[in-house]
């Protein structure tokens, strides 16, 4: 599924990744944890291809192509999802109006038809009830007057809706209380299939409890320094990132 | 008037009931005392028409064409400009291929039918018409329920008392340079009566004025509604309008008597120019609506994408107690595109109340300017006014200015002021982009979205047209 070797990034000519080595198989989960400055959100921007980001070295093999020669809205459209840290607001555009025009989009590239209205309308609402999002929301602006438990829960909605086969979810669990938690991951667990993967970034093993990982690495000073499987994320917490790696 | 019948009428050309017979020839270029006495003599008009037409023109003698908006042009040339021009027998194109493939693009995009472009890019077209024609039947609607409308010249002559009691009532032919030339100069326009108590029953579109197509560059349009009436007019169309002439100053004057609310709403595309900023209209409208009775409304709602320069400030005259005046607007300037519009609310009478939502939007080398005034007469105790203006910039080249005034004689007023500037931000950018959809829908999308205010203010299906003009206004607009 995606295949990232001796990976080097820089942002306004600092080095924050330097020499990442990550291999994610079909239906795994991966769970990306680690200090603050460590670079996991600078991978997260990598991968989804934000501006300000340099790769200065390396390579990223996505479902057999390098990820690196798409552009943002191909990478998006061949199925590569970021669920935002921080989701953004976009004054007087419909949650239901954006989701569409990007499942459409989606469609569209995979020269499928675009989606009955209908089909549409039942669809969004069956996952919004699954996320216990107020129905009302889906008419909202997007994420505009949103709380935070929404917001990430809304982010998770767009996931249900676009299928992705690659989720990088980048500290998902930051701001939820622990109802919101379990309603996330179970939504996540939902979408769980042996022909997608899952790279979650977390400060904290707690989410873990919930969405299960078959790998964990901790990520220090832009390499990855240990790699385990969930066991590893429980020794995190117990021993922090100091006693790792030494 | 159900949709397909809508669309049925609008895939006809243009029925020849009432287009007004003219000789074909045009007057030299120039304007004299004598021109404006040919005008009036070639239409066949009543004496005080004519005294109307001259005493503008010796007034518009004495004045300066104005240079305080926020636009820059070459200076016009008024003795350039050919004044009376009977609409010819043009050759145009005989069908569709002979037709500017650009334009055909841009119809498409706007899901413009197939026989509408047909009218629109001028193709003669050999229709044979029904006899019982939706034209027909919409006439009659209106017929039966009192309502008068037509165009101006018809209407000069089938009910002139109504023309003498209300023509420039709002705007005097001394109220500005533009307004003083149009009155004496007009060519035609619409004029629009509803009586006493009555709701129009439908939509009044200037697609269904038949002589539309000829009305020129001096436009004149009247709106009355008496007590207790209601009228929702829409002026213009979403798809481009190409027009040999490049100056256009029409005058638009709204009259609401007691417990009357008339909505007016306009698209103006007409040509902008092209990419370097050659050619396009310059366009300096003068509208007012009177809110002369109690309880009167008057909504302007504008979407302004057309047009090199746009000058233009529909106002409210807030006269009758309780009196409501209202502007919603998006302006839209790209390229070289120079757009300085507003509006004026004047309070004069008790518990007046304006709300002002203007939305401009600048991109490539576009200049946006919102120019407000806000004045509340000693007269008119516990006025409210709420203003909000934004301004969204897309690129580095384009910029965006806010003028409002306000002066208030009373201290009972209220009055609130929002004004925000901002640029497409590049985290909306990225999140729509990383949801997969490319980069001119993730623009669209953001644009409609800051104008939706002023949108849903729009009939239907006029606010979905507006959303693909947009679209279209915004094409190769990289953020």
């Amino acid at each position: 599924m995606l295949n990232i070797e001796n990976l080097h990034a820089s942002v306004d000519g600092k080095s924050i990744l330097k020499g990442l080595n990550l291999n994610i198989k079909p239906g795994e989960i991966h769970a990306i944890m680690g200090p603050n400055g460590a670079g996991k959100s600078t991978l997260a921007n990598v991968l989804s291809g934000r501006d300000g980001y340099e790769v200065t070295q390396g390579s990223i093999n996505f479902k057999g192509q390098s990820l690196l020669d798409m552009n943002i809205d191909i990478r998006a459209r061949e199925g590569l999802f970021l669920a935002f840290q921080y989701p953004v607001e976009i004054p007087g555009v419909s949650n239901m109006s954006f989701l569409k025009a990007a499942m459409n989009a989606k469609r569209r590239h995979r020269e499928q038809t675009e989606m009955d209205a209908m089909d549409f309308l039942s669809l969004i609402k069956t996952k919004a009830k699954q996320l216990q999002l107020n129905e009302e929301m889906l008419y909202r602006a997007v994420n505009e007057g949103f709380s935070g438990g929404e917001k990430k829960r809304n982010e998770v909605l767009q996931m249900l809706m676009l299928e992705p086969c690659l989720s990088i979810l980048d500290e998902t669990d930051s701001g939820l209380d622990i109802d919101a938690l379990q309603i996330v991951a179970q939504g996540v667990n939902s979408l769980r299939a042996n022909n997608r993967s899952f790279l979650v970034i977390t400060h904290y093993q707690r989410l873990l409890n919930y969405i299960v990982p078959d790998y964990v690495h901790v990520l220090a000073d832009g390499k990855i320094i240990k790699s385990g499987n969930k066991e590893l994320a429980l020794e995190l917490e117990e021993s922090g990132y100091v006693g790792v790696g030494s | 008037m159900s949709n397909q019948e809508v669309k049925d009428y609008l895939d006809k050309a243009y029925a020849p009931g009432f287009i007004t017979d003219i000789e074909s020839e045009a007057f030299l270029p120039g304007l004299s005392e004598d021109v404006v006495r040919a005008i009036s003599a070639k239409k066949n008009e009543p004496e005080f028409l004519l005294k109307f037409r001259l005493q503008a023109y010796r007034h518009w003698l004495t004045m300066k064409e104005p240079t305080w908006a926020y636009v820059r042009y070459p200076s016009v040339n008024f003795n350039d400009i050919i004044y009376y021009s009977a609409p010819k027998k043009k050759v145009g194109p005989k069908n569709l291929s002979e037709v500017d493939p650009e334009l055909l693009r841009t119809y498409e995009k706007l899901g413009i039918p197939l026989r509408e472009q047909e009218m629109l890019a001028g193709v003669a077209v050999d229709a044979v018409f029904d006899s019982v024609s939706v034209a027909t039947t919409f006439k009659e609607k209106l017929a039966d329920a009192g309502v008068i409308f037509g165009s101006f010249s018809e209407a000069v002559h089938n009910h002139p008392e109504l023309i003498e009691r209300y023509l420039g009532t709002v705007v005097p032919y001394t109220d500005n340079f533009y307004a003083a030339l149009n009155s004496a100069v007009f060519s035609d326009g619409s004029f629009c009566f509803i009586p006493k108590g009555v709701r129009c029953p439908m939509e009044l579109s200037t697609y269904f004025r038949i002589n539309a197509a000829k009305t020129g560059q001096f436009e004149r349009t009247l709106i009355v509604a008496e007590e207790s009436s209601y009228v929702s007019y829409l002026e213009g169309c979403t798809a481009p309008m190409r027009d040999e002439n490049q100056l256009h100053a029409a005058v638009v004057e709204l009259v609401a008597l007691d417990n009357a609310q008339i909505k007016y709403s306009t698209v103006q595309n007409w040509y902008p120019g092209d990419k370097n900023g050659r050619g396009g209209i310059y366009n300096f409208v003068t509208k007012r609506g009177d809110c002369r009775g109690h309880r009167s409304k008057i909504s302007w709602t504008q979407i302004e994408t057309g047009s090199a320069i746009t000058w233009k400030y529909p106002s409210v005259i807030l006269r009758g107690d309780h009196s409501v005046g209202e502007f919603y607007s998006v302006a839209l300037t790209n390229n070289y595109q120079q757009a300085d519009t507003g509006t004026k609310m004047i309070h004069i009478g008790k518990n007046t109340t304006s709300t002002i939502v203007s939305k401009g939007i600048s991109a490539g080398h576009g200049q946006n300017c919102y120019r407000g005034l806000v004045k509340v007469l000693k007269s008119a105790e516990n006025a409210k006014n709420y203003t909000q203006c934004d301004s969204l910039l897309l690129g580095s080249e384009c910029a965006a200015h806010t003028f409002p005034y306000i002066e208030v004689k009373n201290s009972t007023a209220s009055i609130g002021h929002e004004a925000a500037t901002s640029k497409i931000s590049d985290d909306q950018l990225f999140y729509c982009l990383q949801r997969g959809m490319n980069q001119e829908d993730a623009i669209n999308m953001i644009v409609n979205g800051f104008c939706k205010q002023v949108f849903k203010e729009l009939p239907m299906e006029f606010a979905v047209e507006a959303q693909k003009l947009m679209a279209v206004s915004l094409e190769g607009v990289v953020g």
